[in-house]
């Protein structure tokens, strides 16, 4: 059974990175960290940045990436990627905040730290002072389905209720919703 | 609280293994900003005159800029200075790249160190963590080698390298030191490094650098960047390519090199060729310079492009900056494909790329003129390309000739004798010079060659047109938006400067005007130097970005210091006093201010020492050049001129004879 959602807008907001363009200047961490100081611009430190550019200039490798979810568990294994005949760490992509590196955590505390787009400004500020134009900003509207997450719910239930049998599912659900 | 400082040095005591975190004293920022001010203030306390330069007291300072790792564009130079094995007067060579910006957020404004280790160690600066490694597994290493391996077995791949090459390790007088694709080369600072043991200073930071009043700051911020988008996008019409942009010169960007290759000396500073460019040239050097060129890269936090990694064939890859692109292919005689090779082997062994080249070359002349013969260069390679590797290597490890030739060519013809001394033709003050020979006095250039204290032209020029231009509209157009002059009277100047006739050098601009002109050029460098502001984006190029009337606000409201342009001016005048304290009190004097002999064909002996009378009478020096016990006092300087007149450099009466006999006696 599928229940059919209503369509809605939703404002996407990209940020193109062109890795040929980097300079590796760090402007970007520089002021994503001064930005997001409290009060405002009142200190700067790229270690609490929510950019970071990973660099390896010998190798001529320079990738800005943006803080992204939080992750608890690192990945099984790292790929290697090489394009254009340079060889990325796999992690030289993502975006997660997670145990295998210290990017993207608070250098004191180490909480996660996670792009917030600037919330507020017309545009990211990184890409404001990115004056090589590796970094641009893109607006665009997108149409959703609302139903799609309940879509995938049931799926997933479905899925256990048949490998663990409805009864055992609507137990343990119980039981998890007496802990909270 | 302190701002955009981080109120605290790292004293490093090498002999015995001591660190220690001290805090400074915020009056001495108010009266020497920071940078090479506070580095000169430094060395005038602790270094005293009869101190060598490879004595273990001499100190080895690498201070930053005081709006290092704020917001402000461009603003990462790392001031290195101590005492010059080459010159023996103080040394103060920068660096950009990422260096001063990772020490101040790991909690220092700087490293001084002091004494000699017993072996090889390097320093490794986390944050509040702070250790001697054992360096011993590194002798030997190139400099970019070395801040890989070091990376790699501290896993910090984000920690900055600053470090020596073999150059440095056995004290060649020109070594430098390198950090990724910045270097400080000029004096010798790499051997006094070497000298004391320190392979390299490794640095991560992650703490936060404060400003005063953030609002004000980042509004100049802005301000700044606009107008450094504006000047891309508008180059100054009327000067040659590389005087119309800002940044360094842009070498890495530019294929035309018709200017350089055609009005700069090739060899040993000796000749020029005029015909050299053609499009044959052209087509392989862009070939050469498309093949190796991998990208352009920038220091931190700056726009302009100024450097580029390299990828010669068969070597592998490194960083390069301005102008050494083309110093070791014209010493050579040679292209831009040996050039960028052989700049490679000098960046690991690092070594300046300005005496270097020259030193060779003159060691070619002295073979060719027989002063130095076969036996003097065993093994060489009979062609020149050949020659300058074999060179290059001898002098890094000091090996046969490679061991006089390592001082420099001042003192490797001193050492050589028979004649060698007319082939040094090309320095001042025993440094090398960049490679021009020109026809007519330049009255501004010659008071800057002069008493620069730096020793290098670059470090003092900029802020002043080169030459008049040629039409009257072109002036006008030229001073129209030119708001970066201090004073009004600067326009008219240049309004008035003609090519031909009563208003054009040597006796056009004025001596009052030559003095005002130099006066304001130097101020520039030496608030840029205390900034750890880049000369790119300052006192370098024409109208730039950063100037006398945008400066006092950035100092007021990123450091809170109460600055306006009067205090500015005031206080950099102390600390360039004190600079020049330094080296009187080490022996120099009016007879060491001059250009190479033969800079110019056509000189004005008369002209010359009336410009000199009436620079030092504007700077408050005596006519040796010394700082009076008036000007001294009058900058807050009474220790100096206590110090003076205690070592019968000043007398009690101003109009005193000049004491050089004496001061020269007691150094032996």
């Amino acid at each position: 059974m599928t229940v059919k959602g209503e369509k809605k807008k939703k404002t996407i907001k990209t940020i193109k990175i062109d890795v040929d363009k980097c300079n590796g200047c760090r402007a970007c961490e520089m002021i994503c960290s001064a930005f997001h100081a409290a009060p405002k611009y009142s200190s700067n430190n790229p270690a609490r940045s929510r950019i970071r550019v990973i660099r390896e200039p010998l190798k001529d490798v320079y990738v800005p990436v943006y803080a992204g979810e939080y992750t608890q568990a690192e990945c099984a294994g790292r790929d290697k990627y090489t394009i254009d005949g340079k060889e990325y760490d796999e992690c030289a992509f993502c975006r997660a905040s997670c145990p295998s590196r210290s990017e993207f955590k608070e250098p004191d505390s180490g909480l996660p730290l996670k792009c917030d787009m600037c919330e507020g400004e017309e545009e990211p500020l990184c890409v404001k002072w990115c004056s090589v134009d590796a970094l641009s900003y893109e607006e665009r509207e997108e149409e959703v389905e609302e139903a799609v997450e309940q879509e995938q719910l049931e799926t997933g239930l479905e899925s256990l209720a048949n490998k663990y049998g409805l009864q055992q599912i609507m137990d343990t659900v119980a039981r998890m919703s007496q802990k909270d | 609280m302190r701002y955009a400082e981080t109120g605290f040095n790292l004293e490093v005591d090498l002999t015995r293994g001591n660190i220690e975190r001290i805090a400074t004293d915020p009056r001495d920022t108010e009266l020497y900003l920071g940078g090479l001010g506070t580095n000169a203030k430094i060395l005038w306390d602790r270094v005293p005159p009869e101190t060598e330069p490879f004595s273990p007291d001499n100190l080895l300072i690498f201070g930053t800029g005081l709006l290092c790792g704020t917001p402000a564009t461009g603003c990462n130079r790392t001031i290195v200075s101590t005492i010059s094995p080459q010159t023996r007067l103080m040394a103060y060579s920068m660096m950009g790249g990422f260096f001063a910006p990772e020490l101040k957020y790991a909690g220092y404004d700087k490293v001084i160190l002091r004494g000699k280790s017993p072996s090889l160690v390097y320093l490794w600066i986390n944050n509040d963590k702070v250790e001697l490694r054992d360096a011993s597994h590194l002798q030997g290493k190139g400099a970019v080698e070395t801040a890989e391996l070091i990376r790699q077995e501290l896993k910090e791949p984000k920690a900055q390298v600053a470090a020596i090459g073999l150059a440095g390790e056995n004290r060649v007088y020109f070594a430098s030191i390198e950090q990724g694709r910045s270097s400080a080369s000029r004096g010798g600072i790499g051997a006094v490094m070497g000298d004391k043991g320190l392979k390299a200073i490794v640095v991560r930071g992650t703490k936060d650098v404060n400003i005063a009043r953030p609002d004000e700051f980042m509004g100049l911020c802005k301000e700044v960047l606009e107008y450094i988008k504006f000047r891309n996008e508008n180059p100054v019409p009327g000067v040659m390519p590389i005087l119309a942009g800002l940044g360094s010169p842009q070498e890495m960007k530019v294929h035309d090199e018709k200017w350089h290759t055609e009005n700069f000396m090739w060899g040993n500073s000796r000749t020029r060729r005029k015909d050299f460019w053609n499009e044959e040239v052209a087509a392989e050097w862009m070939k050469t310079m498309d093949s190796m060129r991998k990208r352009l890269i920038s220091c931190y936090n700056c726009p302009m492009t100024c450097g580029a990694t390299i990828q010669p064939p068969g070597f592998p890859t490194y960083m390069m900056k301005c102008f050494s692109k083309l110093t070791y292919t014209m010493a050579a005689y040679s292209d831009l494909e040996f050039g960028l090779g052989i700049a490679q082997s000098a960046t690991e062994y690092g070594v300046d790329g300005f005496s270097t080249p020259q030193v060779m070359a003159f060691a070619l002349e002295l073979y060719e003129n027989g002063i130095l013969t076969d036996k003097d260069f065993p093994g060489m390679p009979s062609d020149n390309n050949g020659r300058f590797y074999w060179l290059l290597d001898r002098i890094v490890r000091r090996e046969g000739i490679g061991n006089v030739l390592a001082n420099g060519t001042y003192w490797a013809a001193q050492e050589i004798g028979n004649g060698a001394e007319a082939y040094a033709h090309n320095n001042i003050k025993k440094h090398e010079q960049l490679p021009l020979k020109l026809s007519m006095l330049n009255p501004i250039y010659f008071l800057m060659y002069c008493t620069g204290e730096k020793i290098n032209i670059t470090q003092i020029e900029g802020q002043f047109p080169q030459a008049p231009f040629p039409t009257r509209e072109e002036r006008e157009e030229f001073v129209k938006d030119w708001f970066q002059v201090p004073d009004e009277k600067f326009k008219q100047i240049f309004l008035d400067w003609e090519l031909r006739g009563d208003k054009s050098l040597p006796f056009y601009p004025t001596v009052q005007m030559c003095c005002d002109i130099v006066d304001w050029q130097e101020r520039m460098h030496y608030i840029d130097d205390a900034l750890g502001m880049c000369a790119g984006l300052s006192s370098f190029p024409l109208k730039p970005p950063y100037h006398m009337h945008n400066y006092p606000k950035f100092i007021s409201s990123g450091a809170g210091i109460d600055m306006n342009e009067e205090k500015l001016t005031q206080a950099t005048k102390r600390y360039r006093t004190l600079v020049r304290a330094i080296n009187i009190s080490r022996g120099m004097r009016r007879k060491d201010e001059k250009p190479p002999e033969d800079h110019w064909k056509k000189r004005f002996p008369e002209l010359e020492e009336k410009l000199l009378d009436d620079y030092y009478k504007l700077k408050g020096w005596n006519d040796q050049g010394i700082p009076t016990k008036e000007s001294l006092h009058e900058l807050g300087l009474d220790y100096v001129g206590k110090d003076f007149l205690e070592r019968g450099i000043l007398t009690d009466s101003e109009d005193a004879p000049f004491k050089e006999a004496a001061t020269e006696k007691e150094k032996k």
